[in-house]
C-alpha cells in the first residue's frame, strides 16, 4: 500500500543546529497493517509522519501509496488517501465551527468543493450514528461548537473526521500522549475498534510500550532516524516489554537506562 | 437648543456614511474575523475603488457598471496581495502594505495624475449623493445602501455555507486541520482577499458619488475604521447575535455607530484634526478589553482558589 524508499531529511542542512532526522529509511506496508511505532525522542517517528503526510517533503528517496509516486504531491492533495491524527487535540479539528460542520468538511475531503451547501439533512443523519458509536454523548450536539469539547472528546471527533470517508492509510501521531491515562485508554479503544471495523492500514506512533505491544499486527522501533527494529506476526504477539527494551539496548547500541525508561513509562 | 438640532440633522449624513463604510467593515471581516489576518490592502483598494467608479462616470459610463469595474479593480488589488503572501512567502500583514504602498501610485494614475477628481450629482446621474441625504425622495441615498447591504449580507450568508465557504472558514480558524481535511489553503486565502478587497473597493466607489469626489487620501486610515466597525458591532451585539448574518449585520450598525459617536464629539467641538487619533484610540482600547478581561478573570481565579 505504502512504500517509503530510502527517504532522508535533514533539519537546518549546512547550520550549526543542523539535525539529521530521517536517514536512508525504507519501510513497506502492506494493506491492513495495524503498525505500531515507538522510539525515544528525536528517533524521527513524527518526522516520518509528517514526510508521508506531505506536511515535511523528503531530501531525497521516494514515497509510493498504491503504485503512484506522491513523493512531490502538496499536502492537500495528499489528504484525499489520508486520515490524520494529531498529537495536539487542537490540531486536528476547527474549535470554532460547529461538531456538523467539521464532521461535513471531513466527510468531502478529497472532493472538489463546490457551490452547493455544506453540509446535508442525509448527512446529519448519517454524522449522529456515527458520533453514536463513539459512545461520548456527542449524538445531540451536533450544533455545538468543537471548542467546547474536551480534549479527549475533540480527539475522539477527530479521529472519526479521520475515517469518515475512508482513508487509505491513517496516520496518528502520538494521539493520546495529551490525555490523561482515562481518557487516553478511551481513545486508544476507540481507534482499536475503528481500526478493525474499516480494516484499515494504520501508522500510530506512541511512546507507550504497553500500547505498542497491544495493539496492531507489526511493530517498528526508530532509532536516529532509521528503522532498527520490525517485528510482526506471531513474534509481535508474544512480545513483552522487558524484551522490547533488550530489543531497544541490543539495536541502537545504547544502554543508558534514560531511553528504555522513557519508552516504557 | 442648537446643539441638538444640529446634531439631529447630521444624524442622516452619519447614517448614510456609516452604511457606506459598513459595507468595507464586512470586507474586513471576511480577512480579520474569517480568515485571521490584518489586510492593510484596504487603505489603497479603497481609495481605487473611488478612483475607477469616478473616472468612468466621469467618461460617460453608466455608474452601476462603474461600480462593478471599481470592485474588479479592488479584486485585483486583493489578488496581488495574496500573491505576495502565497506565492512569495511574504507575511500577510507585509504584503498588505506593499500593495497598499504602490497602489497610491496606482490611483494617482487612476486619476490622471490628479490627487482629486470630482464629479458632480448635477452632471451625471450619480446612484448616491449626499445632497438628498435629507431629502423624502427616491433621491434618498438611504434605501439603495441599505438594500445593497441587505443583499451583499444574503450573498456572504449564502456563499459561507458552502462547500467552499465553510473551506474558508476552516483555513482561517485552523489551517493545519484544513490541509489534512484537503483543503487548498492558499487558494482560499487568495479568494478571500479578492473577495475582501472587492467589497471595500464598492464601499470607496459608493462613498465618492456620495461625497461627490474621489480623493487620493480617501483610504488613509480606512483599515482602523473597517476594524472600528467590526470591534464596535462584537462589543454590542456578540452576546445576542449568534448567527453569521446577524455578525455581519452587527458590523454594518458597528459603522453606523462609529460614525454617530464621531458626529457627536464634532458637535461638541472636537478639531476635525483630531480624528485620526481618536479613532486609533478607540480601536486600540476596544481590542485591549477581551485581553484585560481574561487579565482580571484570572486573577479573580487565582484568589478564590
Amino acid at each position: 500500500m505504502l512504500e517509503l524508499k530510502n527517504i532522508c531529511k535533514t533539519f537546518n542542512p549546512g547550520t550549526v543546529n543542523e539535525k539529521v532526522a530521517i536517514k536512508n529509511l525504507s519501510l513497506t506496508l502492506s494493506d491492513g497493517d495495524f503498525v505500531t511505532v515507538i522510539g525515544s525522542n528525536g528517533a524521527g517517528k513524527s518526522t516520518m509522519l509528517n514526510l508521508i503526510s506531505g506536511a515535511l517533503t523528503v531530501d531525497s528517496g521516494s514515497i509510493i501509496a498504491n503504485g503512484k509516486d506522491i513523493t512531490h504531491l502538496p499536502d492537500y492533495k495528499r489528504a484525499s488517501i489520508l486520515g490524520r491524527v494529531f498529537q495536539d487535540p487542537m490540531m486536528g479539528t476547527s474549535a470554532n465551527m460547529l461538531i456538523e460542520e467539521n464532521l461535513a468538511l471531513a466527510n468531502r475531503r478529497g472532493q472538489r468543493r463546490g457551490l452547493r451547501w455544506g453540509i446535508t439533512e442525509v448527512e446529519r443523519e448519517f454524522f449522529k450514528k456515527s458520533l453514536k458509536k463513539l459512545n461520548l454523548g456527542l449524538e445531540n450536539r451536533l450544533d455545538t461548537k468543537v471548542g467546547l469539547l474536551s480534549g479527549g472528546q475533540r480527539q475522539a471527533v477527530t479521529l472519526l473526521m479521520a475515517v469518515l470517508r475512508k482513508p487509505e492509510l491513517l496516520l496518528l501521531d502520538e494521539h493520546t500522549a495529551a490525555l490523561d491515562p482515562k481518557t487516553a485508554a478511551k481513545v486508544l479503544a476507540i481507534t482499536e475498534e475503528i481500526v478493525q471495523e474499516n480494516n484499515l492500514t494504520t501508522l500510530m506512533v506512541t511512546h507507550n510500550m504497553k500500547d505498542a505491544i497491544e495493539h496492531g499486527n507489526r511493530l517498528i522501533m526508530m532509532d536516529g532516524g532509521r528503522i532498527v527494529v520490525d517485528i510482526s506476526g506471531e513474534e509481535k504477539k508474544n512480545l513483552t516489554v522487558p524484551y522490547l527494551i533488550e530489543l531497544f539496548n541490543g539495536a541502537s547500541g545504547n544502554t543508558e537506562a534514560n531511553d528504555a525508561m522513557l519508552l516504557s513509562k | 437648543m442648537t446643539f441638538l438640532s444640529s446634531l439631529l440633522n447630521s444624524v442622516p449624513g452619519a447614517v448614510s456614511q456609516g452604511i457606506i463604510w459598513g459595507i468595507m467593515g464586512i470586507g474586513v471581516y471576511i480577512t480579520f474575523r474569517i480568515m485571521d489576518i490584518a489586510d492593510l490592502t484596504v487603505d489603497g483598494s479603497f481609495a481605487t475603488g473611488g478612483a475607477v467608479c469616478v473616472m468612468l462616470i466621469r467618461a460617460g459610463v453608466s455608474p452601476w457598471i462603474a461600480i462593478v469595474c471599481a470592485m474588479a479593480a479592488g479584486a485585483l488589488a486583493g489578488l496581488m496581495t495574496a500573491l505576495l503572501h502565497t506565492k512569495c512567502n511574504i507575511p500577510a500583514i507585509l504584503s498588505g502594505i506593499l500593495t497598499q504602498l504602490s497602489l497610491y501610485s496606482i490611483n494617482l494614475r487612476i486619476m490622471g495624475g490628479r490627487a482629486n477628481q470630482p464629479v458632480s450629482v448635477d452632471k451625471f446621474n450619480l446612484l448616491v449623493s449626499q445632497r438628498y441625504v435629507r431629502e423624502l425622495s427616491l433621491k434618498n441615498p438611504l434605501p439603495l445602501i441599505i438594500l445593497m447591504t441587505a443583499a451583499l449580507i444574503m450573498f456572504l450568508y449564502w456563499f459561507f455555507g458552502t462547500e467552499r465557504g465553510c473551506a474558508m472558514r476552516a483555513t482561517g480558524d485552523n489551517p493545519t486541520m484544513a490541509k489534512a481535511q484537503g483543503i487548498n489553503v492558499k487558494n482560499n486565502m487568495i479568494i478571500a482577499l479578492m473577495c475582501s478587497n472587492a467589497l471595500v473597493a464598492l464601499s470607496g466607489a459608493l462613498l465618492a458619488q456620495y461625497q461627490g469626489a474621489s480623493d487620493i487620501n480617501m483610504g488613509r486610515g480606512a483599515i482602523v475604521i473597517g476594524l472600528a466597525a467590526v470591534i464596535i458591532g462584537e462589543v454590542f451585539f456578540s452576546k445576542v447575535f449568534k448567527n453569521f448574518a446577524l455578525k455581519l449585520l452587527a458590523v454594518s450598525i458597528g459603522a453606523v455607530v462609529y460614525y454617530l459617536v464621531l458626529q457627536i464629539t464634532l458637535q461638541l467641538g472636537l478639531n476635525t484634526n483630531d480624528l485620526k487619533l481618536i479613532s486609533a484610540m478607540i480601536v486600540a482600547v476596544f481590542l485591549a478589553v477581551p485581553y484585560w478581561k481574561k487579565l482580571a478573570t484570572r486573577k479573580k481565579g487565582v484568589k478564590n482558589a
